[in-house]
């Protein structure tokens, strides 16, 4: 090959790279819409059910959504920095301190469900069907003994924020219990912390959309040992970000899209998704049954859990015009 | 966990042979962006790469040991800097570059910066100075001469942006943290092998892994073909 068959193959690498890039870098052919970033947690992500909320989304609004899928912790840090539109997170506790803040706005709590405590097959640690608080008294006693592990996620998310306050209730110290053998920190997200969990036949705590993907797929074969009760109630939120701290965010898609995750068109996506692969539904809608019948077991547990002042967003937080709390 | 690798394998098969739209959308994305990071960092990189491999001016040790140094900076810290930098409330806030494209290819270029200028400074010290004197005898001037010296390291130069390339190409830290995985815009083959793993589809992850595999091997065959041609 000579020169100038060097030149032309060089020639020709740069301007492919150069028409891929316009075409990777050119507007879509959507370009009119609107761009609504939403920061969000693996949890949620990672179940897909984003995937399919978009589609049907997106088919009716000129609204295209950008899911940033992320922990609850570094979520919550991008609308801080005025990287999110709206965040759609599950730890109240952060959610407060974020609408305290300044930062957020029109929070709407819209589907839940159940954390649960799995652990090895034939519950080495004997917890099955205890009491949250009970069963985990009896891991720090077994743990203690060499008899069983625990492995916490370590990452400041949702399910880890969860982690640290049932540790609180059942009378431990999260930070002292770091410091003992048998506590273990994974420091990653839900499927990496099951895959260790199954390796060393230890516990932990999981989120039901993760366990059922991983389980059905017989990636793991722990079982849930403990997994009902309003202690480990798992409530997820989308909330809006205050346009009085960040006037560029984009409110009225948030909005829009919140109404939407809002409505019985939304909250049916959340009723159904999963039933088909697993058996059983993921998530659980709570608009309506927040709405109807307020003084239900399940409406009274997410009151206690995620209520702030008697109301999923007081009214100082409430911004713009909404259909949100009608 | 083996059936796993197995299943990945087959289902590789699978993807590329129905050039499954997903992958090839993907991989069209991935090849551009780090194509275009690696074109761009070897704007400055080259010219940088010979100074500091022909150059004899003060700091050259020094200058040569951080770019070193730095060919070990985890992906995921440049990623964090970068999102500082270019978050909305970072001092380059106003260009909107967060979860762009753009944005990537900006970080990638700056990951493989420092290969491509140590692997070039390496490959023109390793030049016989005789190269340079002899030119330097046969009249040509200090310019021509340094000329020469660089067509003799023709070999490293190709070398050094393959390697850029390939760490572009398979650098994950960078596309999450500036690009966020959006699908349809930002989502590249590193990053959808990460979101497919997380999600538990282990077998798709090992496919996508495989035709990472597959095109990283493919553009070293084709620059060894193409070396060996060129230096007849």
């Amino acid at each position: 090959m000579n020169r100038n068959t060097t030149i032309i193959v060089a020639a020709a690498i740069v301007s492919a790279l150069a028409l891929g890039g316009i075409y990777i870098l050119w507007p879509k052919a959507n370009a009119g819409d609107t761009t609504l970033v939403v920061s969000t947690t693996t949890s949620l992500y990672d179940t897909g059910i984003l995937d399919q909320i978009e589609e049907v989304f997106e088919a009716e609004h000129d609204i295209d959504l950008y899911f940033i899928s992320v922990g609850t912790g570094l979520a919550i840090t991008h609308a801080q920095r005025g990287d999110a539109d709206m965040i759609l997170v599950h730890a109240p506790s952060q959610e407060l301190s974020f609408l305290e803040n300044g930062y957020g706005a029109n929070r709407k709590i819209v589907a839940y469900n159940f954390f649960s405590i799995v652990g090895p097959e034939g519950d080495p640690a004997g917890i099955a069907d205890m009491a949250p608080n009970d069963a985990l008294a009896r891991l720090v006693e077994k743990g203690r003994a060499e008899e069983a592990i625990w492995v916490s996620r370590g990452d400041d998310s949702g399910t880890h924020t969860k982690e640290k306050a049932l540790w609180g209730m059942a009378g431990f110290d999260v930070s002292a219990l770091r410091d003992e053998d048998w506590y273990r920190e994974a420091g990653s997200g839900m499927g990496t912390t099951l895959k260790i969990a199954e390796e060393v036949d230890a516990y932990t705590l999981t989120d039901m959309g993760t366990y059922l993907k991983y389980y059905t797929d017989g990636l793991i074969s722990l079982e849930v040992q403990v997994g009902a009760g309003e202690e480990l109630l798992n409530v997820y939120s989308a909330l809006a970000i205050n346009p009085v701290y960040n006037e560029d965010a984009n409110l009225d898609d948030a909005t829009t899209f919140m109404e939407f995750l809002a409505s019985s068109e939304g909250q049916s996506i959340f009723e159904t998704y999963g039933v088909d692969t697993y058996g059983t539904a993921l998530f659980n809608p709570a608009v309506e049954l927040l709405r109807s019948d307020p003084s239900s077991t399940i409406a009274q547990w997410i009151a206690g859990a995620a209520f702030f002042d008697g109301s999923e967003c007081p009214e100082e937080y409430r911004v713009g015009d909404t259909e949100l709390y009608s | 966990m083996a059936s796993a690798i197995l299943d990945g394998l087959v289902r590789a098969l699978g993807l590329i042979l129905s050039a499954d739209p997903i992958l090839v959308e993907i991989t069209a994305r991935s090849l551009a962006i780090s194509g275009l990071a690696t074109l761009a960092a070897s704007l400055w990189s080259i010219p940088l790469g010979a100074l500091i491999g022909l150059g004899r001016f003060r700091g050259r040790l020094f200058l040569r040991g951080v770019f070193n140094a730095l060919l070990g900076i985890p992906t995921v810290t440049l990623g964090l800097v970068l999102y500082l930098l270019i978050s909305k409330s970072g001092p380059l806030g106003f260009l909107h570059l967060l979860y762009t494209p753009t944005a990537i290819i900006l970080g990638q270029a700056v990951l493989v910066t420092p290969i491509l200028v140590s692997f070039i400074a390496s490959s023109l010290e390793a030049v016989d100075p005789d190269v340079r004197n002899l030119a330097l005898t046969l009249g040509s001037s200090e310019s021509e001469a340094a000329l020469a010296v660089l067509n003799e390291s023709l070999e490293g130069a190709l070398l050094a942006v393959t390697a850029g390339f390939n760490r572009a190409l398979a650098e994950l830290g960078i596309a999450l943290m500036v690009g966020g995985n959006i699908r349809g815009v930002t989502r590249m083959l590193t990053t959808y092998i990460a979101l497919e793993t997380n999600r538990g589809e282990v077998a798709l992850g090992i496919a996508f892994a495989v035709v990472l595999l597959t095109i990283v091997g493919a553009v070293n065959l084709s620059v060894n073909f193409l070396q060996r041609r060129l230096l007849r």
